[in-house]
């Protein structure tokens, strides 16, 4: 059996340089087609009927006038009288048509009657939302009432941080052709390999009769997995338009609405902690909502990071609202349980009279990984120069130009997923390696060609990679930060395994055994006697006239030192804000971030960057507004729904944590962890700035200036 | 959006006879910047759209007596990067440039600007322009973070969208309007309306009536700025925005004009400020007490106490800005 280990990082050619993603040009000149863009002959348009209420009942649905415009296929009720609706844009009933206006005209059409029903659609006063909270009952370990009864110093505080949408530039949709008893599937998706498994169970039909293309995607941020129920329609709408393909992409509202969104989290936090700083105990309320099923924090993540505190108690509360649901959205529950402890840690460490810096070092002993987030720390200080610029909070220079520093932590998993490959050496060399997966933008592709170039001792670009079809061996969805761990191991193997064969094919001629020879720059030859040697393409030729297909399978039960889990990152924000306006902007973000063995830190550190953005946009702009009286999202758009352009962004510098000891542990996922602490790091250095917390966020100019005058939330 | 016909007229004259009673009858199209996604929103729903495009008339900017004409299909980026404009009215240019993004400014109109519709969320909803439900304010204590903190007694409570109003209206500038019955010329600050029923709109323009200049009087010896304070540098609705022209005798100010925008239903005139800086000079100290006095008798809603605070340095901001402190 070949060694699969990766090759050790001295000798290693491909793997850990910076090469450019192969995608780029293709995306760059808008030629790469995203599944939006597929339009298969005869293709006719679907749209959908939303509930325009939040909370109501259908009485009566006729669609007898929406079948008769001419140029409509097909006209299906989703919801049947009876129903009970539970959140506006939920939907009623679909339609397909020639052209997309007709399509749009048909909906409109359909006649409807509701009766509506009283709505919740807010949960941010805990004390408004009556029997809608679900307490999850308490979690205590230690003595929290003795801890806070003998601390030094307590702190007690209110956060809060509002839901907000995975916005999609690409909405959510597909084009599906159902024709017999075979569907063409063109999804919008971050799971190729399984979604039309999924889309085959909804249309209770065989998985294998289901197949899946996809080259690009235009975002999912953990909002992709499913087929949902927008597939499942595309499909039926099809079948029932004589099996014409069927385009059906939501619109920016419903995308924003129904599409999926990450839960709010509110919290009031108590701490206690001895005179030095060292934390002694954490008690938190939190409550929070993902839409009418409630949804689910993980409060046992909590204080984040500091996690064994010898005394903790935890009360959360799921509140149900009449608002479409949440989905996983970048590192589930972290940002926001970052930013909830973060800020705490921050509040106290002011209340102390202490560098937050210091308080963080103090209590590395709690986290469980003390020595990574030691190093890190420190090299974070020194790239944004904490220990010179930070300053005990309130910028007391004049001028309404307040600056300061913040810091934030993330943790996250990030093993590799289970993956497939397929690796074939051809007797003319040429070389192609198939897989089930996705390239979500991250540079998955890439990352795959220079793991197999590099196992097979080939410059980078003599691999030809096929991914986006779910008839190539089964890789797992691009979720939790999985997939870079798991193509590049099944990869290795799977090269690995086809190298063997060739070994084997031209051993004897090179009077060596298999085990006896090794790949390097173009050549197969004796290991320690190079002038023993053949080309690729010489050795290749030695097959005759067959092919080498061989699988490689990476299992996460027995990752063979090939990925592992468990990766730590540090942020901190460098902002200055305008007292006067309450405007704040970002000078510089640095990040310092492990993440095992990096195959290309250039793809790294964009993906980091992409990290921080998100970051700075959930931490200044970002907020779905609800309104009450009405049940509406008030800013389901790209004009209220905010998010940064280039010039919010400020400067970011990222530092990939490269030593031995991280390399040593394989590839591990860094799409979540990215994120994770940047809101943490922006709002402590607003707070830092302005010498106050601004207790909820976004960090807008109302609630920065709320917050300054001692003004509550409305 | 609702099929309509579409009409490209080549003259006003023309242009007119293709508007009707209702604006269901007609709608005037002039960048589309607006218009087109009320129409996509079905917010209007004509049986005509007429574009301005084609009328030459109503393009270009030129000297006209002492001061400007600006035709209402000028550009914003015409206005921004006009030398006309440039000489005399910095408060034109800053208005332009907070509209922060080039394919808005190079298809966005002077007229345009000026008839748009409000953003308010609860319009663009479809929840209507008074946004009431069972005779209440759905405003008054919703989600009024945008809305407005002056004029807003009445059932309007959104806020006036136009960039270019506040600095017209401090300008003292006009606007020529024309019907099929004849022309006549308003004060910008005219132009502007708040609504008290259902059915009126932002302007008091009537169906069959087109904006086709603004003239603006010579601004030699005014001092001019606009202010905005806005959260994005990219492409934002400013919060609040501050345009002022002083009229100078030697350093001191003989008269000066305070307007606010985003702050009413329309541009509002911040009088108290105006008169407390005549026969002063604007430093730091005097700025701020007319930001102070543009402030008194803000009658802010649940949650938009934060906008009194931005008049106070809008306009503090737009004096040191016209004196170039």
């Amino acid at each position: 059996m070949p060694d699969y280990k990766y090759p050790p990082m001295e000798s290693r050619k491909l793997m850990g340089r910076r090469i450019s993603r192969v995608d780029g040009p293709q995306k760059a000149a808008g030629k790469a087609k995203y599944n939006s863009d597929v339009r298969p002959a005869g293709t006719v348009h679907g749209a959908i009927l939303h509930s325009p209420h939040a909370h109501c009942r259908i009485k009566s649905i006729d669609t007898a006038d929406a079948q008769k415009i001419a140029g409509v296929t097909a006209v299906r009720v989703i919801a049947k009288p009876g129903t009970e609706i539970q959140w506006t844009n939920q939907e009623i009933a679909s339609v397909a048509a020639r052209t997309e206006e007709i399509a749009r005209d048909a909906v409109r059409a359909i006649k409807v009657e509701y009766e509506i029903l009283p709505h919740l659609v807010r949960e941010d006063r805990l004390d408004k939302v009556g029997s809608r909270a679900k307490p999850a009952g308490e979690v205590v370990t230690g003595d929290p009432e003795e801890a806070f009864k003998m601390a030094d110093v307590t702190h007690e505080g209110d956060y809060g941080i509002p839901v907000i949408t995975h916005c999609c530039l690409e909405p959510h949709g597909q084009t599906v052709a159902w024709s017999g008893d075979k569907v063409e599937f063109w999804p919008s998706t971050q799971n190729v390999s399984a979604v039309g498994d999924d889309l085959a169970k909804g249309l209770e039909i065989p998985a294998a009769n289901v197949h899946t293309h996809m080259d690009y995607i235009g975002g999912g941020f953990g909002s992709k997995f499913q087929s949902d129920l927008w597939g499942q329609e595309a499909a039926r709408l099809s079948k029932e338009s004589g099996g014409k393909p069927v385009k059906l992409y939501l619109d920016r509202a419903p995308e924003l609405t129904i599409a999926g969104v990450r839960p709010s989290v509110y919290a009031k936090v108590k701490l206690a902690a001895k005179k030095d700083g060292t934390l002694v105990a954490w008690d938190s309320l939190t409550w929070m909502t993902g839409g009418f099923g409630g949804g689910g924090l993980n409060a046992d993540l909590l204080p984040y990071v500091f996690r064994n505190v010898p005394n903790r108690r935890i009360n959360h509360t799921a509140v149900s609202v009449n608002s479409g649901g949440s989905r996983a959205w970048r590192a589930p529950n972290h940002p926001q349980v970052s930013y909830v402890t973060c800020a705490a840690l921050e509040d106290l460490a002011a209340k102390l009279d202490m560098d937050p810096y210091d308080l963080f070092m103090k209590n590395l002993e709690l986290t469980a990984r003390p020595e990574v987030y030691k190093s890190q720390l420190s090299q974070a200080a020194d790239m944004i120069g904490w220990k010179k610029n930070w300053h005990p909070r309130g910028d007391k220079t004049k001028g309404p130009i307040k600056r300061g520093l913040g810091l934030g932590i993330g943790t996250w998993g990030g093993a590799g997923h289970a993956s497939q490959c397929r690796a074939k050496i051809h007797p003319d060399g040429s070389v192609e390696v198939e897989l089930g997966t996705q390239d979500l933008g991250t540079g998955t592709r890439t990352v795959i060609m220079q793991v197999a170039a590099e196992t097979l001792g080939l410059p980078f670009n003599a691999v030809k990679l096929t991914i986006g079809d779910n008839s190539l061996p089964r890789s797992g969805a691009s979720g939790g930060s999985t997939t870079v761990g798991g193509v590049s191991a099944s990869t290795r193997i799977a090269t690995s395994n086809a190298l063997e064969k060739l070994f084997e094919a031209v051993a004897p001629g090179l009077g060596s055994d298999k085990d006896g020879l090794e790949a390097v720059d173009g050549k197969i030859q004796v290991k320690g006697n190079p002038s023993k040697s053949l080309t690729w393409k010489q050795a290749c030729a030695k097959l005759g006239v067959t092919t080498i297909s061989e699988e490689g399978r990476h299992d996460p039960r027995n990752p063979r030192g090939l990925s592992t889990l468990g990766v730590g990152g540090i942020q901190m924000a460098d902002v200055s804000v305008d007292v006067e306006t309450g405007v704040v902007r970002i000078n510089k973000v640095v990040a310092v971030q492990d993440v095992g063995l990096v195959v290309n830190p250039k793809l790294a550190d964009s993906q980091v960057h992409g990290g921080i953005i998100m970051g700075v946009c959930g931490a200044l702009m970002e907020e779905r507004v609800m309104d009450e009286m009405s049940g509406k999202c008030l800013n389901a758009d790209m004009e209220f729904y905010k998010l940064a352009g280039i010039a919010d962004i400020g400067e970011i510098e990222v530092k990939m944590d490269i030593t031995p000891d991280h390399d040593s542990r394989g590839v591990i996922g860094l799409g979540e962890p990215s994120t994770i602490p940047t809101i943490a790091a922006i709002a402590n250095a607003a707070a830092n700035a302005i010498g106050v917390r601004v207790p909820t966020l976004p960090l807008t100019p109302r609630n920065v200036l709320d917050a300054l005058a001692g003004r509550r939330m409305a | 959006m609702q099929a309509f016909e579409f009409a490209s007229p080549t003259s006003v004259k023309e242009a007119l006879g293709l508007l009707g009673a209702q604006f269901s009858d007609a709608q005037l199209l002039a960048g589309g910047t607006d218009q087109i996604s009320l129409l996509k929103e079905r917010l209007h729903h004509p049986k005509r759209v007429v574009s301005l495009r084609n009328v030459k008339e109503l393009h270009g900017i030129k000297k006209t007596g002492g001061g400007i004409r600006i035709g209402a299909m000028a550009t914003v980026d015409e206005v921004m990067e006009s030398s006309l404009v440039r000489a005399e009215y910095p408060s034109l240019v800053q208005a332009a440039r907070g509209i922060a993004s080039p394919q808005i400014r190079n298809m966005g109109t002077m007229g345009g600007d000026l008839c748009q519709r409000t953003r308010c969320w609860y319009y663009r909803n479809h929840l209507g322009l008074l946004a009431m439900k069972d005779g209440k304010s759905l405003v008054a204590e919703g989600q009024n973070e945008y809305h407005a903190i002056f004029g807003n007694s009445g059932p309007a409570k959104f806020v006036s969208a136009s960039s270019f109003g506040p600095a017209l209206v401090a300008l003292g500038a006009t606007v020529t309007v024309v019907s099929p019955s004849g022309s006549r010329s308003m004060k910008v600050a005219d132009l502007f309306h708040t609504p008290k029923e259902r059915g009126e709109r932002e302007t008091v323009l009537k169906s069959n009536e087109i904006i086709t200049e603004i003239l603006v009087p010579s601004a030699r010896g005014v001092k001019n700025a606009t202010y905005e304070v806005r959260q994005k540098q990219a492409l934002d609705w400013p919060l609040v925005a501050a345009s002022v022209a002083l009229t100078m005798k030697g350093n001191s100010v003989g008269s000066a004009m305070v307007v606010l925008g985003h702050v009413a239903p329309t541009p509002h005139m911040a009088s108290a400020a105006a008169s407390m800086l005549s026969g002063k000079s604007i430093t730091e100290d005097v700025a701020a007490q007319a930001g102070a006095a543009a402030a008194q008798g803000a009658t802010p809603l649940s949650g938009n106490t934060y906008k009194v605070d931005l008049v106070k340095v809008a306009v503090k901001r737009a004096l040191l800005a016209a004196v170039g402190a």
